[in-house]
């Protein structure tokens, strides 16, 4: 382990009230305030009302997994990721 | 609501000074893209100058086309402060041009928000923006700060450097309906709460320029801002009338 | 790797020899039935060495391609020639970088750590997709690369998100998603200057022809030449072939390239009505495999820019290191605005 060594996070996102948390993925933080922050940034792209759990991955003690994961929309305020934003002539097949 | 002819083009000056502010220190940050000192970091840079970019484009719009004013202006055109447009250095530098701006601009966008003027509609979109800047900033401020013993001299280094680029962001704006000036004592009070916490010395010296002839606001900028627009505005210029 | 030595410091994510362990034919009959079967393997199931290995390779190797991928695009963000263009590429790269995350994440999953994998990358032990050993020398091969190049990635990932491995298969579903999202960056963008004005029509065409046969190396040597896939085949890692996903591009682009108003530059692509299918020209393997040695025209460059801002960055991360050792409760915000 080196000096430069920043831990394992396993990220758990709530996208909207009435959900539970699931399992989003995991990073590397120094510590918990980053975590969250490049939680943030990662698996919501800063979306507002979600809420986030990190948690260091030597906390969770497992017993065999069968998790499914979330599909993650990327954030609404940001037009240009969403594929219907681009004029694309019709019928140009396969976009 | 019906405006003067007067009001419109103070209006203008406004919106440029704060839309260029928002235009230069967003294509600073681009620069990092592919080389920040951690992959996270790369992503996090990467939404610090996005969100200046778009409040760029909606400020610059209210003075004229975005891309006229981005790509066709020379630089003593360019209304923006003299801190924004210093080169990025290592991250320590980066960081701490980031700390003093976002604290100066998280201050007048919360103040412009609670307002009723023409930046208001902007100025609360881009106020929770900002705060997440600063919130950046300042956690990078104090880890570099409260580091290792490199980390601090970089941070130091770089608090001292950018220092007397700090009271520019005071003078007053014409067209603005928040006086800049009154919100200096609350920036110096954040910052310098951030940099004791820090274990960092709050620089001493000079905030100003002794340049009589002015700074940023007024058009005069530094030698690096000259090259940096030949490289930004290269290719638009290179097709005159062309679109993309 | 010796399945005990799996443990590291990625908690739940150590691999477990579970009790029982003796009976390997018989643990090994399970994970081949659960793969015929397309369940999928998580990172705590039993699995061969070899497919552990194969895919650390694997996932490693996208995940470099993702991140060295950033840098032929970054070379014009600080030249895009509208803001708005700016803010797409910009978000373009950020993606990028996202997506290798995504993909170190699902790799680590596997028993290695993100610094392993970084040291093979700069060592030149893994490698990246070669396509982003060719240069980006104008504005125009922005858009190619977006059309061309994510068009190719996409072709190649739609069908990993039904891979066998869970968490690759789960990261290449949200990086399909924002791919496409890429792809149509590109096309719109080549298809604003084909429209223009006649020099940059000439800059799109010009960087098409430029981007269209590397483009076709992307998905890798005839299948009569490719060593591991019949393997990843059977473990169902990889679920198309070679060819089969390369013919299946080319017939995709050739509408499109029409829609465009630019050429192809392959004399000999046309329609075979028998087929159904497009034919086309014989591909210079020499010029593949001379890019994959290391002689490309930006290997070099994109390997030496990586290793420096890593070793740059070194004592950034070694300050939020020491920050956090010497500060072992988490401090909350004072600082939250």
């Amino acid at each position: 382990m080196t000096h430069t060594d920043w831990p394992l996070w396993e990220v758990f996102v709530r996208s909207r009230r009435g959900l539970s948390h699931t399992h989003a993925g995991s990073l590397h933080a120094p510590d918990a305030e980053f975590a969250l922050r490049n939680a943030r940034d990662l698996y919501t792209r800063r979306g507002e009302g979600v809420s986030l759990w990190v948690v260091p991955s030597s906390a969770i003690t497992a017993s065999s997994p069968d998790e499914k994961d979330p599909f993650f929309e990327p954030s609404a305020d940001k037009p240009y990721r969403h594929p219907t934003f681009y004029e694309i002539p019709e019928g140009v097949p396969h976009l | 609501m019906t405006t003067t002819p007067a009001e419109d083009t103070a209006r203008t000056a406004a919106a440029l000074a704060l839309g260029d502010d928002a235009l230069v220190l967003s294509h600073r940050l681009g620069e990092w893209a592919g080389h920040a000192p951690v992959l996270e970091e790369e992503v996090a840079l990467a939404n610090i100058a996005l969100d200046l970019l778009g409040q760029a484009r909606v400020l610059l719009s209210m003075a004229g086309d975005e891309d006229e004013l981005a790509f066709l202006r020379e630089e003593r055109a360019f209304r923006n402060l003299q801190l924004v447009e210093q080169p990025n250095g290592d991250f320590a530098h980066t960081i701490a041009r980031q700390l003093y701006f976002s604290a100066h601009q998280y201050l007048l966008y919360d103040a412009l928000a609670s307002g009723e003027g023409p930046f208001a509609p902007l100025a609360g979109k881009a106020v929770k923006e900002t705060a997440y800047h600063l919130d950046h900033a300042e956690q990078w401020t104090l880890r570099l700060g409260d580091g290792t013993d490199e980390s601090h001299a970089r941070m130091q280094r770089a608090v001292d450097a950018l220092w007397r680029h700090t009271g520019e962001m005071f003078q007053p704006v014409e067209g603005l309906d928040v006086d800049p000036a009154a919100l200096e004592a609350a920036w110096l009070e954040r910052v310098t709460e951030v940099l004791r916490r820090a274990t960092l010395t709050v620089p001493e010296g000079p905030r100003t320029g002794a340049w009589k002839a002015g700074a940023g606001r007024q058009g005069l900028h530094t030698e690096p801002f000259g090259r940096m627009l030949a490289e930004m505005q290269h290719l638009h210029r290179s097709h005159p009338g062309a679109t993309w | 790797m010796a399945t005990a030595a799996a443990r590291d410091t990625a908690g739940s994510q150590a691999y477990d020899v579970p009790a029982g362990a003796g009976d390997t034919a018989g643990l090994e009959r399970a994970f081949d039935a659960a793969v015929a079967a397309d369940e999928r393997i998580e990172p705590r199931d039993w699995m061969p060495d070899a497919y552990r290995a194969t895919l650390v390779r694997q996932i490693a190797q996208h995940a470099h391609s993702e991140i060295i991928g950033m840098q032929p695009e970054a070379n014009w963000i600080t030249r895009a020639p509208s803001l708005r263009r700016k803010a797409i590429l910009m978000a373009k790269v950020q993606d990028e970088a996202g997506h290798g995350l995504y993909l170190y994440s699902a790799a680590e999953t596997l028993g290695t750590s993100r610094e392993e994998l970084l040291d093979k990358l700069h060592s030149g032990r893994q490698k990246y997709s070669s396509i982003f050993n060719y240069p980006t020398l104008t504005w125009a091969d922005v858009g190619a690369i977006g059309w061309l190049v994510d068009g190719a990635a996409i072709t190649n990932q739609v069908p990993l998100c039904r891979c066998s491995y869970g968490p690759y298969a789960r990261a290449m579903v949200r990086v399909c998603k924002e791919e496409s999202f890429h792809q149509r960056q590109g096309y719109e963008l080549l298809l604003a200057l084909s429209k223009g004005t006649p020099e940059q029509h000439a800059m799109a065409q010009d960087a098409v022809d430029r981007w269209w046969w590397p483009s076709l190396m992307m998905f890798g040597p005839p299948d009569d030449e490719s060593q591991h896939s019949a393997q990843s085949m059977a473990w169902k890692i990889k679920r198309h072939s070679n060819d089969e996903l390369r013919q299946r591009f080319v017939d995709i682009c050739v509408p499109q390239a029409e829609s465009l108003g630019l050429t192809l530059p392959d004399p000999d692509l046309k329609w075979n009505e028998e087929r159904g299918r497009h034919d086309f020209g014989a591909i210079d393997w020499t010029e593949f495999r001379d890019v994959l040695k290391g002689n490309g025209p930006c290997n070099e460059e994109r390997l030496t820019r990586r290793r420096r801002a890593h070793e740059e960055g070194a004592w950034v991360r070694e300050a939020a290191a020491a920050h956090a050792a010497k500060h072992s409760s988490s401090e909350t915000g004072a600082t939250r605005a």
